[in-house]
């Protein structure tokens, strides 16, 4: 710790941090631009100017940039000093030249960095007559609006978008006061966190495009800490609702989880809560609507015999375990596919292994050597994708340091360490979107895979692998590579995930157990599920009860009756197998959307959205966390546990406290609560800003008698204005708001350091307890295959291969076809071009789908994207042989095109030649 | 200054008695004289609704929204006087042409709410909102008395007749792209190098 002198008082500060950082922690108000607080220093915007002392004596100082200044011991600064706050002023003067006075059709008004900086500096009035330079705007894609003059050139974006989130299709363009931020040709912006820019952005060059279409100042918008269910990683989001519609979706902090970034598919998936798919009202099997009476009477039948209970993934802690007490917990069945089920187990098994240790996102960022096997984690959990970019820098971070660079300088650091990267080692089939920061790439089908990993946990016990014939060669020198980069690691991380299969996560299992013996300490592993309460819904689950079980009791006529919540089971089992067992059942379906599903069910109910709801989920860590209601959304809708009517469900809170007492593994899910006792006076957490406008016209339209606020007797949240002050208690903190602080940049004022954790924050708490010493698993044996036949290998994209985001408007818009993928030599031998017509196995009733050259795929290996299901243009991904013979034919795909083609795809090896 | 409190005292009981006298009689004349004069005063009771008041430009009446030279609305949605209202009665939604131009899908005033503070006015960025000496709004049924867009957009520019505020700000609108507005040079060209 260093002591230092601001403006005469001393704060203790950490030396290895620059002075703009620790003043800003230590709560003071300095304006800046350039620096953020994930991206490090430049000193480009000129903006943190103080004055700097040479010692007691000295009245002068000198102005220094505070971010460009290391914090030094018996440092003297002032920040009030004249020379300092005047050169702040006629900087942002100059920044303000070409500024186009439009902030009142800006997006960004009421929570713009630019404003609050200018007022903090004190620029109140134009002097600058001469003209505006003026620019073009690009149409950046559905999600990204782009108003160029608004740019101060502090660039924020293209250091996030290029140098921390590995994108390459935005640069800085032109030259000195003509910087032009933009593609070099219009076009969607391919990043998946290009969303990020809305928030990087100090200014309104880059907004949030679907927002902007049901566009609400920020201070009326009424939000709550919320949980993102894009997929198992567990983001911590605030989704803004107002007239009952939910608006927007921006980063919520948390130190631990997603930072201040998150990924496209969180961000803008949310929306699918509006869609036209959603599912707003109960219907009969003849699609009649049904009063809520008839509906709990006809749930309250249900008790009297034996029913099936099918969980979800998708669902809550509390939906899922209302379900298993309503059906009895042998009766309750997982909603996972039977492969997905059979790779959970394996999950949970290793999160309760002692010898391993499950990483945040933060601790993921720190690993210096990693191995992902057989998972596409960009397109599967995205934030841990742009967490592994992060993680390959620790060399230069390494390198900085023996040169004495602290690491927050972003340019210099990164001057230094060029091309150097930390070891990432990807053993995938097909090309992933990490590729071009692996430094060790295994291409290769599923066989290889394994014999590659088992190779490797050999290796790293110390045995000599044996190797077959046809992978010596470059199989071997990807395993030598890895080990030798695990081996000297100082964290060593090994990656998986359900999209691999049970196969590779057991495979990824004992690499990770032979590192951890080998150098006798826990090792870290991420297996990643695929979506957001994968992890919840199989702690709830018996491991027997799959899937498969429960159709055929349905389908032997055991069992009769059958509930299925949140889940359409098309995605889940092949299609005979479920077509059969629901035609057999009496079948009830609650869900928030339209599926297929529902057409078999006799009567389909509509459950309430993540955001109408206070709930708990479980992420791939095993950490749960709390979701708070934001709003009132649809009528019809209620919480699943609600519509079941089981004990504790009236209140949202006593069915987290019966979820903890009744379940096992949920017994620390109580601590997720907030300590209602702990608030002063008994005030509630208002969910509305103190400026939030319109109480008393919004409704006037219907009725101009005011009605009474809706009550929140469940939470310690209300739907009202009034309440806890942020300020005085932050412990339930949906959007940061602080004095002269509108911008999401007023969250230094509630972290106990930048970058640290929240003051009063809730983290989530760590439902599994680590006391198992388990076994390697066997070495997994090689998948059978016909000669001459290929093996097909699903792959996942971040649009479209999740639910419920792929109902989202602005995500359809990014949506592809379903399609087949070869390389080009495979594709040459059957005498196959992008775009012909496949059949899997040349049978009369095969899937045909469009094929597509992706030079990357492993020979031999077909990959399969099965199109999105929201669109109703997808094929069940159980259907699907495991190898199939593959032939050109004329008739049409199994798929009606969407008329979205394949021009939205975004992968690294697209092959755009003839042959 | 001398003790308020000890000042009675000094007094003796004849003093008193004068400056009671003195006190009582001189300001009861003072007030009929005063009653008196009005009687040659001309009144300012005016016989409203035959008379009609004469009602000055700057007084704080019924709310209306007005247009830009052009005849196009200036609202641009912004939400400020929403925000600015005291009592919250202003409620609308930002909407947007294909050209980018931002207007109100809806913009109401809940006018029993209403104070006629005048700080929506104040608020406003584009004089679009403005004040007008018209108070007669009484209604028999209160919820007569929210008025929406078609009820408070008018048809001229109001009090401010020159406010264009697409022509100062620089987001392109229809009928003006990039580079027209006030004091604004042509867009760049990102392609060249030259100064």
């Amino acid at each position: 710790m260093a002591k230092i002198t601001v403006d005469g008082v001393v704060y203790e500060v950490d030396p290895a941090n620059n002075l703009l950082q620790e003043c800003l922690s230590q709560g003071l108000d300095l304006p800046y631009f350039c620096w953020h607080p994930s991206l490090g220093s430049v000193g480009a915007c000129r903006q943190c100017a103080v004055i700097q002392y040479r010692d007691a004596e000295d009245t002068q100082g000198t102005l220094v940039m505070s971010c460009m200044t290391p914090v030094t011991d018996g440092g003297i600064y002032s920040l009030a000093a004249e020379q300092a706050s005047d050169f702040r002023a006629d900087v942002i003067e100059s920044l303000m030249t070409s500024h186009p006075h439009d902030c009142p059709v800006c997006e960004e008004g009421g929570e713009c960095h630019l404003q609050d900086m200018t007022q903090m500096s004190g620029h109140n009035y134009r002097r600058f007559d001469k003209q505006k330079v003026t620019h073009r705007n690009q149409n950046l894609g559905p999600f990204i609006n782009h108003e160029m003059n608004r740019c101060i050139t502090c660039y924020r974006c293209v250091r996030f978008y290029d140098d921390y989130a590995g994108g390459t299709d935005l640069s800085a363009q032109a030259s000195h006061h003509h910087t032009y931020f933009g593609r070099f040709e219009e076009g969607t912006l391919e990043s998946e966190f290009s969303g990020n820019l809305v928030e990087v952005c100090p200014t309104g060059v880059f907004t949030d495009k679907p927002f902007s279409a049901q566009y609400t100042r920020k201070w009326d918008l009424q939000t709550a800490p919320s949980i993102c269910n894009g997929c198992s990683v567990g983001c911590n989001i605030t989704p803004g609702e107002r007239y009952g519609t939910l608006r927007r979706v921006v980063n919520r902090y948390h130190n631990e989880i997603n930072g201040y970034f998150l990924c496209d598919r969180g961000r803008f998936g949310a929306h699918y809560v509006n869609s036209e798919s959603r599912l707003r009202s109960a219907r009969d099997a003849s699609g009649m609507s049904v009063s809520t009476t008839a509906i709990e009477e006809r749930i309250s039948e249900f008790t009297s015999e034996a029913v099936i209970g099918i969980g979800s993934p998708r669902a809550s802690n509390e939906a899922n375990f209302a379900l298993r007490s309503f059906v009895g917990a042998e009766n309750y069945f997982s909603g996972h596919s039977d492969a997905e089920h059979e790779a959970l187990q394996v999950l949970i098994e290793c999160l309760r292994d002692a010898a391993f240790h499950s990483p945040s996102v933060r601790q993921i960022e720190q690993a210096d050597a990693i191995l992902v096997l057989g998972e596409d984690v960009t397109n599967t959990a995205p934030r841990i994708a742009l967490a592994l970019r992060q993680s390959v820098r620790n060399e230069a971070k390494a390198l900085a340091e023996t040169s004495r660079i602290p690491n927050w300088q972003d340019a210099a650091v990164r001057e230094l360490a060029q091309e150097s990267l930390s070891p990432l080692a990807v053993f995938a089939c097909g090309s992933t979107r990490l590729d071009d920061i692996a430094t060790t790439k295994l291409n290769a089908d599923q066989q290889t895979l394994i014999e590659a990993s088992n190779a490797l946990s050999e290796r790293l016990a110390g045995r000599s692998p044996a190797y077959s014939q046809q992978t010596l060669g470059t199989t071997m020198q990807s395993v030598e590579a890895t080990y030798t980069a695990l081996m000297s690691a100082k964290k060593p991380l090994v990656i998986c995930g359900t999209g691999a299969g049970a196969a590779l996560m057991r495979c990824a299992a004992n690499i990770a157990r032979a590192l951890s013996v080998s150098r006798s300490e826990v090792c870290d592993l991420v297996l990643l599920p695929k979506e957001d309460n994968s992890v919840g819904h199989a702690l709830l689950t018996s491991k027997e009860n799959t899937l498969s079980r429960a159709l055929g009791r349905l389908a032997n006529g055991e069992v009769k009756r059958a509930i299925v919540i949140e889940n359409d089971l098309f995605e889940r089992a092949p299609t005979a197998l479920v077509k059969n067992a629901l035609a057999a059942a009496e079948l009830l379906v609650i869900d928030q959307i339209e599926t297929p599903t529902q057409r078999y069910a006799a009567l389909s109910i509509p459950s309430a959205t993540f955001n109408e709801c206070e709930v708990t989920k479980v992420n791939y860590e095993g950490r749960a966390q709390l979701s708070f209601q934001v709003g009132e959304g649809c009528d019809a809708a209620k919480p699943i546990e609600r519509w079941l009517n089981v004990e504790g469900s009236a209140h949202s809170n006593s069915m987290i406290a019966r979820c903890a007492a009744e379940a096992s593994d949920f017994e620390s899910l109580i601590d997720c609560l907030p300590d209602p006792l702990g608030r002063i006076a008994g005030l509630k957490v208002p969910r509305q800003s103190h400026r939030y406008s319109g109480r008393t016209a919004m409704h006037a339209d219907r009725n101009v008698h005011e009605g009474k606020q809706p009550v929140d007797d469940n939470s310690v949240m209300s739907f009202s204005m009034e309440g806890m002050l942020t300020q005085k208690d932050s412990s339930v903190l949906a959007s940061a708001w602080a004095p002269r602080w509108n911008s999401n940049q007023a969250i230094s004022k509630f972290q106990a350091e930048i970058n640290g954790e929240l003051k009063q924050g809730h983290p989530g708490v760590h439902l599994i307890k680590r006391s198992l010493n388990g076994q390697a698993y066997e070495a997994e044996n090689s998948v059978n295959k016909n000669l001459g036949d290929f093996e097909i290998r699903l792959v996942s994209h971040i649009f479209g291969s999740d639910t419920l985001s792929s109902h989202s408007p602005a995500i359809q818009k990014r949506l592809c076809d379903a399609y087949l993928a070869l390389n080009k030599e495979d594709a040459l031998e059957l005498g196959l071009a992008n775009g012909d017509f496949v059949s899997l196995g040349g049978a009369e009733d095969s899937i045909i789908l469009p094929l597509i050259v992706r030079t990357q795929t492993p020979s031999g290996v077909a990959l399969v994207y099965t199109g999105s299901s929201a669109l109703g243009a997808s094929i069940n991904p159980h259907d699907l042989p495991e190898s199939a013979s593959l032939a050109r034919v004329e008739s049409e795909p199994s798929v009606h095109p969407t008329g979205l083609g394949l021009s939205n795809l975004v992968v690294n090896d697209a092959y755009s030649g003839a042959h | 200054m001398s003790d308020p409190i000890a000042r009675p005292h000094s007094k003796s009981f004849f003093a008193k008695f004068a400056e009671l006298i003195s006190d009582t009689l001189t300001s009861q004349v003072v007030t009929l004289w005063r009653v008196f004069k009005h009687l040659f005063v001309a009144t300012d009771t005016v016989q409203y609704p035959e008379q009609q008041p004469h009602m000055f430009s700057r007084w704080r009446g019924r709310i209306i929204l007005t247009r830009d030279p052009d005849g196009e609305e200036r609202c641009v949605a912004c939400n400020l006087c929403a925000v600015a209202c005291p009592v919250d009665c202003i409620a609308l939604q930002k909407t947007e042409d294909e050209e980018g131009r931002w207007y109100p899908e809806f913009f109401r005033i809940n006018f029993s709410r209403c104070i006629m503070c005048g700080f929506c006015e104040e608020a406003c960025p584009t004089n679009a909102i403005q004040l007008t000496p018209d108070f007669e709004m009484a209604e028999y049924k209160r919820q007569d008395m929210v008025w929406e867009k078609a009820d408070l957009l008018i048809a001229g520019t109001g009090k401010y007749h020159e406010t264009n505020f697409y022509r100062v700000a620089g987001k392109a609108i229809g009928g003006k792209d990039k580079g027209e507005a006030r004091n604004e040079l042509p867009p760049v060209d990102v392609r060249s190098l030259l100064p």
